[in-house]
């Protein structure tokens, strides 16, 4: 049921939160040796989840008809990339502050963007309930 | 994963630059502690940086930790002060290795990271905040 309210907004939150935290990442290791900095790709995360949501979900098996139907959490893991450097340091590390930063911020925007989705769905859902 | 790890992650990383800042305030304190022979002559010391690891798949888990400190290599500075009460028999006293004006760029370079930490914070910390008023 919240799966069909949502639609996609569900896994897109769950990715943007993963973002976040590999940006995050990259920021707290600005300063290490050797550290090369990563990335998702939202749009090609999005893409397969689309398939995914179009074909057939990633299921888990059932083995009696009363088990509820179960929803396999998709990694990203696959889409983490390996960012290009456009000023690499004598150190080896590849994270640019400030290029970091910028897509943190935009990731955030983005993710608000998502809530305020998810939130105005709720909102939708709630006025049918209350017939106003 | 959960929004919960990137104030993880900040936090590691803030302590890091706290053991940073440390270390610099140790170095510039001691810049003019002089002494009568080498072995005793306070030598800079500069801390190393580590992702931490996730010890099974070997992939950054998020954070990063101290992984030690490091006393610099540099040659120590030899001054001809016979006067000094501390010279030794040939005249000299020995000053740290430390570079005060690297020391100071250091300390700029760990606050404004520590600075970059707190906002990413503050920025998880309203997203976690939305996500709790979800549907009210």
């Amino acid at each position: 049921m919240a799966e069909s309210i949502f639609g996609i907004h569900e896994r897109a939150l769950q990715v943007r939160t993963e973002r976040g935290q590999v940006l995050a990442n990259n920021l707290a290791n600005a300063d290490t040796p050797n550290f090369k900095a990563r990335d998702i790709d939202f749009r090609k995360v999005m893409a397969a989840a689309e398939d995914e949501l179009a074909t057939s979900k990633p299921d888990l098996i059932r083995t009696n008809s009363k088990h509820i139907e179960g929803f396999a959490d998709a990694t990203t893991e696959n889409f983490l990339k390996y960012r290009l450097p456009t000023q690499p340091s004598l150190d080896g590390n590849t994270v640019e502050t400030h290029i970091e930063k910028a897509k943190f911020m935009e990731n955030a925007m983005q993710h608000e963007a998502t809530l305020e989705f998810v939130n105005s769905k709720i909102s939708g859902i709630r006025g049918a309930l209350r017939g106003e | 994963m959960s929004m919960f790890s990137i104030l993880d992650i900040s936090a590691t990383a803030m302590h890091a630059q706290t053991v940073r800042l440390n270390t610099v305030a140790s170095n510039m304190a001691n810049a003019d502690s002089v002494s009568s022979n080498k072995d005793e002559t306070y030598r800079s010391k500069q801390p190393v940086f580590q992702t931490i690891l996730d010890e099974s798949t070997n992939e950054p888990k998020g954070g990063v930790r101290v992984k030690e400190i490091v006393e610099s290599q540099a040659p120590l500075k030899m001054e001809y002060n016979p006067n000094h009460p501390m010279a030794n028999e040939e005249g000299y006293v020995y000053r740290p290795n430390v570079n005060v004006v690297e020391e100071m760029a250091n300390m700029m370079s760990a606050s404004r990271s520590y600075e970059t930490n707190i906002e990413v914070m503050n920025t998880s910390k309203q997203l976690l905040l939305r996500t709790i008023q979800l549907g009210k």
